[in-house]
């Protein structure tokens, strides 16, 4: 394994779900206080911060709750794969050595219903929108009908993947949905994009996810337990790749930005999957993760079914995904919703996770991916 | 009443027998939607217009349940009479998969590997009261009726 310069000291979540009459920036608030305090740092020593969100133009206003300290605080947006982002962006003025003490944080409160937006913030022509073609939904339906044709996997194994979560959630305390569905009651939910079903799918909402870090020859000052960043890293879509609001597709496919970033993730770390010890997927859908755990190498394209069925990524299989019910059962605040992931690892990893702790996890390993065909890996380890 | 293209450059109008219009650059690319230039080697270029071939094979659908939020979504459509519809990529030989709104809206009756043939269906009003005109795949033989 690849030595670390970056330690991860604390984290802190405000749970993600409907909390009417709280702004974004407070959710993100409370995150940022619960991460200091696990840390044991206060915000007077932290030296620079990295806020994300889709809903608010500047969330490093966030400082005028925290204190107002002068340092620099910066904003950036890469969609889904935000948390990676300022979560690396972070650890970067550590390694330039422009700090020793950051903050990463995420927060959103997003309108109910589908996003909404016009087609030319994302580089599309009026007419797809006019049409009805701009919707990342239709990808997540697109690709997964195409993926299970091709490996033969079954609808009851996209259940199975949305069953799971929400027993996870019920075992996660902070999780937004914590009543389990059955294989049969998924099923039963009507179909929005076929092959992906109603209860198959995550929700928009709100919540905030902060992560404090430090120099890792500095980690044992704060904490007993300090977990070192192993790798993180980000890959846009290249031509060829089958991503979200694409009005046409080269015939000469090429891998998923996924796949590139998991990769070199595992690279960085000197790490392969079969190192790993708890896993976190964007499962927008759970079409989403069972094509995720190919392309990000834990398993072959097919091998989800026999998987799946077997329950190896339940917490106490061979494979433990998405242990707080991941996005189907916490919903997704764009901007905080990568931090959440690394908030379950860290717990994890530090043995604080209860009736779903993984045992003897070590190794965290968490994967986003949105639009406009963004993927970011983080690899965390004791 | 005047039929118009949902967009210029999107597909020949009009035409007997209509073909989306894609853009070539010098190294053979294909670009759909059509614009007029693209960077290749680092050089920006005129792409050359083309048209793409009329038949293919479904590649993958899927179902729109819900009326799209509006807008952008300009269907003549409202809350009441939006009728749930379906999206797919059809595979043109030698050229690109091109997503679309396909003509027959039960999902049942759809199957990847299929061969389907362009349509060019009425979908709702412009501001001057001409009606657009949208692609769309429907599977090949199939009587026309409209976008779904």
């Amino acid at each position: 394994m690849s030595t670390p310069d970056v330690a991860i000291i604390g984290t802190g979540l405000h749970p993600f779900g409907r909390y009417e009459g709280k702004s974004a920036l407070q959710m993100g608030e409370d995150a940022v206080i619960e991460a200091l305090a696990d840390a044991g740092v206060a915000w007077e020593q932290v030296q620079a911060l990295w806020a994300s969100s889709m809903e608010v133009t500047n969330p490093e206003a966030i400082l005028g709750l925290l204190g107002r300290t002068g340092i620099p605080a910066r904003a950036t947006f890469t969609g889904c794969a935000s948390g990676g982002t300022v979560l690396a962006q972070a650890a970067n003025a550590i390694r330039m050595g422009d700090a020793d003490i950051t903050v990463a944080v995420g927060m959103d409160k997003h309108p109910r219903g589908a996003f909404s937006a016009h087609p030319s913030v994302a580089g599309l022509p009026d007419w797809y929108g006019e049409a009805g073609l701009f919707l990342t939904t239709h990808f997540f339906g697109l690709k997964a009908n195409r993926y299970l044709h091709d490996h033969g996997i079954s609808h009851e194994t996209l259940a199975r993947v949305a069953a799971k979560a929400t027993r996870n959630g019920e075992r996660t305390p902070h999780a937004w949905r914590r009543k389990p569905l059955s294989v049969e009651e998924i099923m039963a939910s009507p179909v929005l994009n076929y092959p992906l079903r109603q209860y198959m799918y995550c929700n928009p909402d709100e919540g905030g996810a902060a992560v404090v870090l430090c120099r890792a020859d500095q980690a044992h000052r704060y904490t007993d337990t300090p977990l070192y960043l192993r790798a993180s890293t980000l890959f846009s879509g290249r031509d060829g790749a089958f991503d979200l609001l694409s009005p046409s597709l080269p015939l000469a496919a090429q891998p998923s930005p996924t796949v590139f970033a998991s990769k070199a993730a595992f690279e960085q770390a000197g790490l392969g999957p079969s190192d790993v010890d708890v896993i976190q997927l964007q499962d927008t859908d759970a079409g989403s993760e069972i094509i995720h755990m190919a392309e990000n190498g834990f398993c072959a394209d097919g091998d989800q079914e026999r998987l799946l069925a077997d329950g190896e990524t339940e917490i106490g299989g061979s494979l433990p995904i998405n242990t707080d019910g991941g996005l189907i059962a916490n919903g997704e605040p764009v901007g905080a919703s990568g931090l959440r992931q690394v908030y379950e690892l860290a717990n994890q990893l530090r043995g604080r996770c209860g009736e779903r702790q993984v045992s003897d996890a070590r190794v965290g390993y968490a994967q986003l991916y949105g639009s406009p065909g963004t993927a970011a890996v983080t690899i965390v380890s004791t | 009443m005047t039929q118009v293209p949902i967009a210029p450059d999107l597909f020949t109008w009009p035409s007997d027998d209509p073909a989306l219009i894609a853009g070539r650059s010098s190294d053979g690319v294909l670009v759909f939607p059509y614009r007029k230039q693209k960077l290749v080697e680092g050089t920006r270029e005129e792409l050359e217009k083309v048209e793409l071939p009329r038949h293919g094979t479904l590649w993958s659908f899927t179902t729109q349940r819900f009326r799209p939020p509006a807008p952008p979504y300009a269907g003549a459509d409202d809350a009441e009479s939006f009728e749930p519809f379906t999206v797919g990529y059809v595979e043109l030989p030698d050229a690109l998969l091109i997503e679309a709104r396909l003509t027959e809206p039960d999902h049942e009756k759809l199957s990847i590997g299929q061969k389907m043939e362009l349509r060019i269906v009425p979908f709702g009003t412009d501001a001057d009261g001409n009606e657009t005109m949208i692609y769309a795949f429907a599977p090949v033989g199939a009587a026309d009726r409209g976008a779904n």
